[in-house]
């Protein structure tokens, strides 16, 4: 069915991590606001974002993301202390790994957003949304040219094909 | 009554899984005892076609190390895999793609012009490879490169994981003992998918250096840096993988005053070697600064080498996509 429709246009995949005490409340803020904008970021709220693993940002991009959103609380406003900072520090290493594997470093965008940004944040998310746009597809496949007919079910560990689901 | 049968593969490796095999002295004369060996190209002589002519399920036990460079590899990949009850990822190559894995880097035809282009190598008619050439007494026919190394557990089932680059000889002696004990029905096999030979924490968790407070505000390269030998070398800002790898070495580098470079693998529960690792790393910069941050950063001279040494292969996104992307 799929195969005879017209192609549809490109819209980017954005997985966005926010933290439960600021930039959860500002998506929160821009909704109840009802504030408009891109609809191509799912959100996963985590407590804090020095509870972001790079694993997550990784996993994101093997699994069919285009763009992932980092977003917790500004410098020196975190609950707990100073790990926003960790994130910072991670996500300065982690765009150095990304260059080197040939993924845009501009795919990964990290946004201070406290709780009374909900406006900030819709608008960036908007404009990341934009960017990863211009960028196009990352449709990330190392099996590509391979024969994996007969290849054994990866664990759901190594990554689900439900992102195709998500872009459906 | 005939004795089970052992067989033990290379493939993208170098070897040196063998050699370990055999560092292990007087217990290979316990494989000799408890086994027929069917099938080692290091060792002895055998024919794909005899291995093509047993009964599916015929080995007993294969290690296989090497991953899957090419189409040999893929073929006897799938072809040890049906004959063997048991297959053993074995070394790092196996399990995660190791150093050959590394080539994940770059395209196949940068691969083999490093190869066969270089300043070091004398071809002065820039000659390549054919898979196909017609000689006088018949077609001639080499393997071909795929686009990107493989794990082995990427292309077919894998009963067990052993690590190490390569494994530790005593740990391969006590595998050895356990699936001897298990065939006498004396001991029972761990559950499918488990890592075997290794421990299940750290590198750090058996390093015997001092630990304190790590704050770190310049990486340095361990052959240009006075470590000092009592003390944790991350602390000291060398690169050490120790954090993020498997235990089961006895933390045989740290302990000679070199540092962790990571070949044990993933520490249990690991999914991503590097981000781990690199989770690690960024937690101890000692700077909320983002420019100093980045200067600090700058002394880590190659994130991804130093992240996914051994497992690039193995980790989530596998290869640049320079290499994944060109037509094989």
């Amino acid at each position: 069915m799929a195969d005879t429709a017209e192609p549809k246009p490109f819209e980017p995949v954005i997985i966005g991590f926010t933290c439960n005490w600021c930039s959860y409340r500002a998506a929160d803020m821009a909704g109840t606001a009802r504030m408009k904008y891109a609809p191509n970021v799912r959100l996963i709220r985590l407590m804090c974002s020095g509870r972001l693993d790079p694993t997550f940002v990784f996993k994101a991009f093997a699994s069919g993301a285009d763009g992932v959103l980092i977003s917790g609380c500004h410098p020196g406003d975190c609950h707990y202390l100073n790990q926003n900072y960790k994130m910072l520090r991670r996500y300065r290493l982690m765009r150095r790994v990304l260059a080197q594997l040939g993924i845009e470093p501009e795919r990964l965008k990290l946004l201070w957003a406290s709780a009374a940004e909900g406006a900030i944040f819709a608008e960036e998310v908007s404009k990341f949304t934009e960017e990863v746009r211009a960028l196009g597809p990352l449709n990330w496949n190392p099996d590509r040219g391979l024969q994996t007919a007969d290849k054994v079910a990866v664990s759901p560990d190594h990554g689900p094909s439900s992102i195709e689901e998500v872009k459906a | 009554m005939s004795k089970p049968k052992f067989a033990m593969y290379w493939a993208a490796s170098c070897g040196g899984c063998e050699i370990a095999v055999l560092n292990t002295h007087e217990k290979i004369l316990d494989v000799d005892a408890n086994f027929e060996v069917v099938f080692w190209p290091v060792a002895m002589d055998a024919k794909y076609a005899d291995v093509e002519k047993m009964a599916d399920g015929e080995i007993a036990i294969c290690l296989w190390n090497g991953g899957i460079r090419n189409d040999e590899n893929e073929h006897l990949a799938h072809l040890l895999r049906r004959k063997s009850q048991i297959l053993v990822a074995f070394g790092s190559c196996a399990c995660e793609g190791c150093i050959p894995g590394l080539a994940n880097l770059s395209p196949v035809h940068e691969v083999v012009d490093t190869a066969f282009s270089t300043v070091s190598t004398d071809n002065p008619q820039n000659l390549r490879p054919q898979p196909h050439y017609a000689a006088p007494e018949g077609e001639v026919r080499i393997p071909t490169l795929l686009p990107v190394l493989r794990t082995l557990d990427q292309v077919v089932e894998v009963d067990y994981y052993m690590p190490g680059c390569p494994p530790e000889s005593h740990q391969i002696a006590a595998v050895l003992d356990l699936v001897i004990a298990a065939l006498q029905g004396k001991a029972q096999l761990p559950p499918k998918g488990t890592v075997i030979g290794a421990g299940n924490s750290t590198v750090c968790d058996e390093c015997p250096r001092k630990r304190n407070v790590k704050k770190i505000k310049a990486f340095g390269r361990i052959q240009l840096t006075e470590a000092d030998p009592e003390l944790c070398l991350l602390e000291q800002g060398i690169p050490c993988n120790g954090p993020a790898t498997r235990s089961g070495c006895n933390a045989r580098c740290p302990r000679a005053g070199a540092q962790c470079i990571g070949c044990y693998g993933p520490a249990e529960g690991v999914l991503d070697y590097g981000a781990r690792l690199l989770s690690a790393f960024a937690s101890v910069i000692d700077s909320n600064d983002p420019e100093e941050i980045d200067r600090i950063l700058d002394g880590l001279v190659d994130p991804v080498g130093q992240f996914y040494r051994f497992n690039l292969a193995g980790s989530l996104l596998r290869a640049s996509k320079a290499a994944w992307q060109e037509k094989a």
